[in-house]
């Protein structure tokens, strides 16, 4: 069993699923949406984040660095070059500022469920628990995941997992008598978009959700709606025909607003963000997909996580 | 600012609403000139009770009386709504003292020419050298001196008289003909045959009789002039009004009230009384007024003489009435220490019944809708939530909160029952009980719980760092318990600072005993002791141990600091050899410049406390245990114990003024933590882990504590905000917290309004116990509130 990384312990989450949550984001995904607004989830290896905002250009971090990955350009702005780095975390023992930080750090079952342990008032007082996120969670090693799952599931917590659905059936099926709800995301409808957003077509994601409701997985669908890729009422209707059509047993649907707030993220991975195609949608527009949910017969909807 | 004036469920309340915040506070002479001719013509001739008691008789019957249009409550402190007295025999104003007042830039007091004039002529030369500041500090030790004026702690009653206490349904059981009644009746029982003190009880019981004759005037002279009013007045309504203003002055005080009307009007008669017999810390408040007033609610509604809006219309009237009263202008270091100038009425909703049964009634749900609507800064209002209180109840409160202006607080009434059933009380006088002023825990009408002062934990380590040497000054203020940098252990930095917290307290102990026997002596209050259980039975007086339970409580400050201090030291110094003591001995006597390496340590790589992690957490609980330990089991003169809070109101700016850089990272001058909130920017890891932290305080030790929490109202919003909000609450109390407070304001918000200070003129934040204007705060004390971290979280 390998140990996954793990960039974030979020703890009084309030936005992906019921009550008072713990939200684990595990790090690695098999897709990548041009709308990702954690960026840092994607990779499989530990990534260097750089707070500019924070950062004085003291310099403390070029001496420390001994990979000579970071430098001083000419405007006399710290600049890391990416190939040399090898992620090691010297120059953020160095930053008085925090400036640096490095994304990613294993946790072994144990002590990540005693983290969890810690909020257990809170998930019991407000019928919350914890949600495993990511990235992608059951992209991760199997083993490891399937065991947290049960581990908490011992201890009456409820579990849910949010997932892109990119992944083998198989792995759903080892966490299914665990899990409390599945927060299943549907991107775009049509395989030539789904790809073009998002590096892979959608039709493994369709068919687990299909395969998921036939074996009884309680199912909150989410929908990151973005204005110029996805949110159109033509769409809102092909959602609601696809699980119609299929008989998707629905508990809950979420509209995601899409919002540009992952830009800095990028910034910080010193990485590029186009989003020239993409906005934000308007509030009128997300009350009439609502609506339209709500006449076929979709009552439980809620705009947000 | 339009909305600020508009507020108010009638055309009538906001009238009252916006001359009550838009008049300029001035100071009001005629207490003192009517105080010093009272003075002159007793003094000498009776007993020192019955003289302060003839004090109040004079100044009732002689004061100017003021009836505003359209005022259905009536009874000023002064002659005119925000007028403030001033009390010469606690201190006497220099006219220097006048002049700043007259000329601060936050919450100024205007002092007229003739203001001045009387002070000069006829109050200077009279009470210069008998007010109880220039009694106290001539009493006090060298080393007091040198410690309270380096900041180790500060002294409540060096300016204001003993307060803290609140009162009991007693208030409206009886009038004060009753009292008097009862006041005879032990006087008749004086035992002159066995009994020693029986001379000191006749004069103090004569003294409380006295007073009753002295609110009793007052009520008359109030129906007397209504009824003179309503006889000019040419406007029916108007007339009817104050006819019925001056039906209610002819029952109450005197007599036991008949209603829910007179039932307040009496509460604020009561209120005057107390307040301007002396300046007490923490203006008195009714207590569980939604207890006391249910049953004359539920009778009236029954009878048909009340509907709810007649009910809400009366209390927003009591609201107003409290705004209207500023807390008297401070001198010196404890203007210093405070600078804010609200009280600290604190009214109790909610909780449970004597009988341990839900407290909530409808009331409760009139004085959250007149909290909401007033969005007053006075009365400070709370909640105090049971387990057997309604869902519904804990989110209105909630609903209110979200609103952002820092009220209600929420209080913990389970906690509140243990906390004074481990101090003494009974069941049942727990269960009455709750909390005043900013947190603190007492028995209602059954205890005198006085504030003695704050404690600077801190500055304390700090000390000890330097072998009691204050590196601001240079002096040996503390033992020399050795030079840290010879330490081998951590056990024996611990060991050094146990010592000087010892010494210190025995400094700060021997103050407050020899200062409440000074206030025993010259200072009685035999109005508060008519209302206080024992009082009247013991024939002993209020300041005096007259009271059931007499505790006097100290104030831990900075928690969240001395835990990172102890922490970046043990952690760095002692566990993982980082550096060594003499190197953070030198950052910090050099703030840190030029030694980013260690900073960045003791910043950002070292546990805090805050954060659910036992490493800091379980230092905290060293430094707290130790503190209870060794304040709670000394005696105080009046026959009770001395108690800890953990509470800072704003005395951890000052406490942080006097301060080099901490060794957590801390720069120098700036605030220690306050309450038992973690070290500004040290919780990282959001509301529950703060929540869980300072749940492993032991709450129950104490006699309150304080958390702060800010959120941005993205977090709070929708139903599930709501009930998110309510979720952490309740597991928060189940956890034994005692008590939390939320800022719902933006960051961003809180920047401009310090840049537009004038666009943003009702913007109320909650300080510490008690939320004030943004406007009203300092410089620093408004960065200090934008620097608690804000907790938000977006999804992700």
């Amino acid at each position: 069993m390998s140990t996954p990384l793990i960039f974030n312990i979020q703890k009084y989450s309030i936005h992906d699923g019921e009550g008072i949550r713990d939200t684990v984001f595990f790090k690695g995904c098999p897709i990548a949406c041009q709308w990702c607004h954690n960026p840092e989830s994607q990779s499989y290896h530990p990534d260097l984040m750089y707070y500019q905002d924070r950062c004085t250009g003291c310099g403390a971090c070029i001496r420390a660095c001994p990979n000579k990955a970071v430098s001083y350009r000419e405007d006399h702005k710290v600049v890391t070059d990416r190939t040399l780095c090898n992620v090691c975390g010297t120059c953020t023992d160095y930053c008085v500022f925090n400036a640096r930080e490095v994304a990613g750090k294993e946790y072994e079952i144990d002590e990540l469920v005693r983290i969890l342990d810690k909020d257990r008032m809170f998930y019991e007082q407000s019928g919350g628990g914890i949600t495993l996120s990511g990235g992608e969670v059951l992209a991760q090693d199997i083993d490891y995941v399937e065991e947290l799952t049960r581990r908490l599931y011992e201890r009456g917590y409820s579990v849910d997992i949010d997932t892109c659905g990119e992944v083998p059936y198989e792995h759903i099926k080892r966490v299914l008598p665990y899990v409390d709800t599945f927060l299943y995301d549907i991107k775009l409808l049509d395989p030539e978009l789904h790809k073009k957003y998002t590096g892979v077509d959608n039709r493994l994601i369709l068919e687990n959700l299909k395969k998921l409701s036939a074996d009884g997985g309680k199912i909150n669908i989410r929908l990151p709606l973005i204005t110029g890729v996805n949110a159109t009422d033509e769409y809102i209707q092909e959602v609601i025909d696809f699980l119609h059509d299929n008989q998707i047993s629905v508990y809950r649907v979420n509209l995601l607003k899409y919002h540009d707030t992952g830009r800095g993220k990028y910034a910080k991975l010193e990485r590029e963000y186009d989003n020239s195609e993409m906005a934000v949608p308007d509030q009128e527009w997300l009350d009439r997909a609502v609506a339209a949910f709500k006449q076929s017969g979709y009552q439980n909807i809620h705009i947000g996580g | 600012m339009a909305e600020m004036q508009e507020r108010g469920m009638n055309e009538r309340i906001r009238k009252l609403r916006k001359q009550s915040v838009e008049t300029q506070p001035h100071i009001y002479m005629e207490r003192a000139v009517l105080e010093t001719e009272a003075y002159k013509k007793y003094e000498g001739t009776v007993s020192v009770p019955e003289l302060r008691a003839l004090v109040l008789k004079h100044f009732f019957s002689n004061k100017k009386l003021y009836i505003g249009d359209g005022e259905l409550i009536v009874g000023e402190k002064g002659d005119y709504p925000q007028s403030s007295p001033t009390f010469p025999e606690l201190c006497c104003h220099t006219l220097e003292d006048m002049h700043n007042m007259n000329d601060r830039k936050v919450v100024n007091f205007s002092v007229t020419e003739s203001d001045l004039k009387t002070q000069e002529e006829q109050i200077i030369p009279y009470w210069e050298n008998r007010s109880m500041r220039h009694k106290i500090l001539n009493s006090m030790t060298d080393e007091w001196k040198e410690a309270y004026a380096a900041g180790i702690f500060t002294e409540f009653m060096e300016q204001r008289g003993p307060g803290h206490t609140v009162g009991s349904v007693k208030i409206f059981e009886k009038g004060y003909l009753d009292y008097q009644h009862d006041i005879q009746e032990a006087l008749a029982k004086l035992d002159y045959i066995h009994d020693p003190e029986a001379l000191d009880k006749r004069n103090q019981l004569n003294a409380m009789s006295i007073c009753c004759d002295a609110i009793m005037i007052l009520g008359k002279r109030y129906a007397d002039l209504a009824r003179q009013m309503a006889a000019e007045c040419t406007d029916e309504q108007r007339k009817k009004e104050l006819l019925q203003i001056a039906a209610n002055c002819d029952v109450v005080p005197a007599h036991k009230p008949q209603t829910y009307y007179q039932a307040i009007q009496h509460y604020w008669f009561t209120h005057l009384a107390v307040t301007t017999e002396l300046n007490p810390w923490d203006a008195y408040s009714p207590g569980h007024f939604d207890q006391h007033l249910g049953p004359f609610y539920a009778k009236d509604v029954e009878d048909g003489i009340l509907t709810r809006d007649q009910a809400l219309e009366l209390m927003e009237c009591l609201w107003v009435k409290f705004y209207n009263q500023p807390a008297p202008p401070k001198v010196g270091i404890t203007l210093k220490e405070s600078s804010t100038y609200t009280d600290f009425a604190n009214i109790n909703t909610g909780g449970i019944t004597p009988d341990g049964e839900d407290g909530v009634n409808e009331v409760s749900y009139i004085i959250l809708d007149c909290m909401d609507e007033m969005q007053l800064v006075q009365p400070n209002s709370n909640v105090q939530i049971s387990k057997k209180n309604p869902r519904k109840f804990l989110k209105r409160a909630c609903e209110i909160a979200r609103k952002g202006w820092g009220q209600p607080a929420f209080y913990n009434t389970e906690a509140i029952v243990q906390e004074l059933m481990n101090a003494g009380k009974s069941l049942e006088d727990a269960r009455k009980g709750g909390c005043s002023g900013c947190v603190e825990t007492g028995a209602f009408g059954n205890e005198a719980y006085i504030l003695q002062g704050y404690f600077n934990l801190p500055k304390i380590f700090e000390l000890t760092l330097f072998n009691g040497v204050d590196p601001m000054t240079g002096k040996q203020l503390g033992l020399q318990t050795g030079d840290p940098r010879d330490f081998k252990t951590f056990d024996e930095l611990w060991d050094a600072y146990t010592k000087q917290i010892n010494y210190f307290l025995d400094i700060k102990v021997r103050g407050s005993n020899v200062i409440e026997a000074l206030y025993a002596r010259y200072m009685p209050v035999p109005f508060l002791s008519i209302l206080t259980n024992d009082c009247i039975a013991r024939g002993k007086d209020y300041n005096a141990g007259g009271a059931r339970y007499n505790t006097s409580v100290i104030q831990g400050v900075g928690t969240g600091t001395i835990s990172d201090c102890l922490a970046a030291i043990k952690y760095n110094v002692y566990d993982n050899q980082n550096f060594t003591m003499d190197e953070i001995l030198t950052a910090m006597k050099d703030n840190f410049e030029g030694h980013e390496r260690i900073l960045n340590l003791v910043r950002n790589k070292t546990p805090k406390y805050g954060n659910d992690d036992d490493y800091a957490d379980n230092l905290m609980k060293k430094v707290f245990n130790y503190f209870v330990d060794n304040v709670s089991a000394r005696p105080n003169t009046r026959g009770g114990m001395f108690r800890v809070d953990m509470l800072p109101t704003t005395c951890h700016v000052y406490f942080g003024d006097v301060m080099i850089a901490s060794p957590n990272g801390r720069l120098a001058h700036k605030p220690v933590s306050e309450g038992i909130s973690p070290e500004k920017g040290a919780d990282v890891n959001g509301p529950t882990a703060v929540i869980k932290s300072c749940a492993k305080m032991d709450h129950l030790r104490t006699g309150g504590t304080l958390l702060n929490q800010k959120f941005t109202p993205e977090v709070l919003a929708g139903e599930e905000g709501l009930d998110n909000l309510a979720d952490l609450i309740r597991a928060y109390f189940d956890m034994d917290g005692h008590h939390i407070q939320f800022n719902v304001v933006g960051r961003q918000t809180l920047r401009d309004a310090q840049q537009k200070p004038e666009e943003y003129k009702d913007l109320i934040v909650r300080v510490a116990g008690y939320s004030d204007y943004f406007r009203n705060l300092d410089r620093p004390l408004q960065d200090e509130i934008i620097d608690r971290t804000e907790q938000d979280f977006g999804c992700c």
